[in-house]
């Protein structure tokens, strides 16, 4: 399995385009964010976004899971695309901070991304999916 | 006692069933060995010298009996009949099989146990006061906060892939029986105005580099409790360093900043993180916090104590703390008896521990940072019984906080990162210092031994610590003096040239010497070296 996409809307043509280069044209909508670029340089522009890519070029570094959190958290509605070195197992944690589509570097086995994305029925914490955390199903 | 529900148990059952697979896949070749390593530590597996480690987390170092007979039973149908109770209040096996893994974790979920971020870049168990719920001086059970963390902690999406390890402790007293400020971030539990908050210290460790973590805040309102730490893991996250292993603890990134724009920052993402909802509301710390609720203590039981018995009265003196209940008394029981492996207790002893707290301590047992167990609520009536018990499972050794209460990590025994040997060390000193009333009279002296930089045997906070390093292919063990891990925090300070392993045995008895030659009135080690300074015993030493 090549590009995981969880979205109904037509996936976007356009190639995304470095921070500073988004950030010096005006008509490019689609991004990518490495690593260590500030997510936060983007909330100004999130209207006329409709690709933001987060780069993961080490699956160990974790500061794409902050970027894309802190962009579903300022209202972004876009597609939130996780690409590189993307495995199986972190599927679960990126879908809970917002990606909806990921482009990983070695593609995964089908039957094993179904299995890890629908084994865990209960979270324990809110985070920029839908999943509700079990201290509000405790107390309703 | 926190007991799950099903949701909880669903959690865990369902982490035994990923990791299950996970196993399989990597045994199957589908993952390579790099890929499954940071699967395998989130779940306390770590590929050691000879054999796989398993780190089973013991949330806040609190366990019952049946949780603690599972503990060994593990010992003795997974591992050699022994366990391993570690400084973050957990136990690791040193010799399990990679294919028995799912099955141990499935044997764990079964009383409410796992392994789960007990390695791993990740937010690792919550550590607390080991006499939480006993202690007179605490303003409120720290458990519940601790539980709380636990929680929030557990897969947290955005915080499972940080720069490196995060270490959390709670405390709710001002004497700091945890530590707390040398984690990653240590809260203390304070009440202003009559409301309870906490105090944020934020950027504490050991490892090559120990710092004193800095106060970010003095005050937290209880209810911001999980926002704020969260910006906290945030700005950590998105800023702290991944070019350098070794400077990735936030610790580093606190140090770089400065304590201040820390704050500022994190101040600056609690504003927008507060606005998210992501604090339970106080109905959920109400239903935790009815599990924690004190045990149907007896009213109007004796404090009397039958003091006859000569080596009763030793033990008493030296291991039992007050309690807030008037009738009852805290027991710490030792893992550290002379020529024993400091920390270590086999299923036997395992299994006669949970046997006493089921019948004399309401059900409940904790483990120390300091690697001892303790039985936090006995009836003062029953602790002639209980030390007889003790006595008989060779559990009673009266050296609590004494020169032979060594704090010492597995060193290269096991660990496949040490530099040096740690466990023959401690065995060396406590043998050197076995004469117990020559102990007594040194006094409280805690001695601190890791086998590496890493500083899992806290040598940095030692009274006297000793490190172990490799020179040119030969342990060399480094001494340094007037460290603590108490509320008086310090590091500390290496003494000269280091020694070989009978040359450090001998460095330390100098050292102990000096103390008795310079101590005046009540003072205890680490007071007189406070008073002194470090150039008497440095003279001691090398002359």
């Amino acid at each position: 399995m090549g590009e995981l996409r969880f979205r109904d809307d037509e996936a976007l043509e356009q190639p995304a385009v470095t921070l500073d280069a988004f950030l010096d044209q005006s008509n490019a909508t689609a991004v990518r964010l490495e690593p260590d670029e500030d997510a936060r340089l983007l909330i100004p522009h999130l209207e006329r976004l409709a690709l933001v890519e987060v780069a993961f070029p080490k699956f160990r570094d974790g500061r794409g899971y902050s970027s894309a959190r802190i962009l579903r958290e300022a209202g972004y509605k876009g597609e939130l695309r996780a690409q590189g070195d993307v495995l199986v197992d972190q599927l679960l944690y990126m879908r809970r901070c917002g990606f909806d589509s990921f482009a990983p570097e070695k593609p995964l086995d089908a039957a094993v991304v179904e299995s890890t994305l629908s084994r865990f029925d209960n979270v324990y914490q809110g985070a920029a999916d839908a999943a509700v955390p079990v201290w509000k199903l405790r107390h309703g | 006692m926190y007991k799950y529900d099903t949701y909880d148990q669903a959690i865990v059952d369902a982490r035994v069933a990923e990791f299950a697979d996970q196993v399989r896949r990597r045994l199957a070749g589908e993952i390579t060995e790099d890929q499954f390593k940071p699967l395998r530590l989130m779940n306390g597996l770590y590929l050691q010298l000879h054999a796989y480690m398993l780190r089973v987390a013991i949330p806040y170092g609190t366990l019952d009996s049946r949780q603690m007979r599972m503990l060994a039973h593990i010992a003795r149908k997974y591992d050699r009949d022994y366990g391993h109770f570690t400084t973050r209040q957990n136990i690791q096996y040193n010799w399990i099989k990679l294919d028995d893994a799912p099955a141990i974790l499935a044997d764990l979920a079964t009383v409410e146990m796992h392994a789960i971020q007990t390695s791993g870049n990740c937010i690792r168990n919550i550590s607390s006061d080991q006499y939480a719920g006993a202690a007179a001086d605490e303003i409120a059970d720290p458990r519940p906060w601790a539980e709380l963390l636990r929680q929030w902690s557990t897969f947290h999406p955005e915080f499972s892939y940080l720069p490196r390890k995060f270490k959390i402790a709670v405390i709710a007293a001002d004497e700091d029986r945890a530590a707390m400020r040398l984690h990653d971030i240590g809260i203390q539990l304070v009440e202003r105005d009559g409301k309870l908050g906490a105090a944020f210290y934020v950027g504490g460790g050991m490892g090559r580099t120990p710092m004193v973590a800095p106060l970010i805040k003095d005050y937290v309102p209880i209810e911001d409790f999980l926002s704020y730490s969260e910006a906290c893991l945030r700005v950590y996250n998105r800023h702290g360093r991944r070019d350098n292993i070794y400077k990735a603890r936030i610790k580093i990134l606190i140090h770089e900043l400065g304590a201040q724009e820390y704050a500022r920052q994190v101040e600056e993402e609690f504003a927008h993180v507060k606005t998210l909802g992501i604090d339970p509301p106080a109905a959920e710390l109400e239903r935790i916090s009815a599990f924690f609720a004190p045990p149907a203590f007896e009213a109007g039981l004796s404090d009397e104590i039958d003091r006859t018995d000569p080596d009763f009265a030793v033990w008493l003196d030296q291991n039992v703390k007050a309690h807030k209940q008037p009738g009852y008394a805290i027991v710490n029981i030792s893992l550290k008896k002379t020529g024993e492996i400091p920390g270590d207790a086999s299923s036997a002893q395992i299994d006669v521990m949970a046997d006493i707290a089921e019948a004399y301590s309401f059900d409940e047992l904790r483990v120390t940072h300091a690697q001892n167990i303790v039985l936090p609520h006995v009836a003062k009536r029953d602790l002639y019984t209980v030390w007889q018990k003790l006595v008989d499972a060779d559990l009673a050794a009266p050296n609590l906080d004494l020169i032979s209460d060594i704090i010492a990590c597995p060193g290269l025994d096991y660990c496949s990162l040490a530099n040096a040997r740690s466990i023959p060390i401690a065995q060396k000193i406590a043998q050197r210092f076995a004469d117990l009333d020559r102990q007594r009279d040194l006094g409280e002296l805690k001695l601190k031994i890791s086998g590496c930089i890493n500083a899992c045997g806290h040598h940095h906070a030692g009274h006297i610590g000793i490190l172990g390093v490799d020179r040119k292919g030969t342990e060399n063990y480094q001494l340094s003096l007037g460290g603590s891990g108490a509320e008086d925090t310090s590091l500390g300070k290496i003494t000269g040239p280091g020694f070989d392993e009978d040359g450090v045995v001998d460095a330390v008895e100098r050292v102990t010497d000096k103390y008795l030659e310079l101590r005046e009135g009540g003072e205890r080690f680490l007071d007189t070296y406070r008073r002194v300074g470090f150039d008497p015993f440095k003279e001691a030493i090398y002359g």
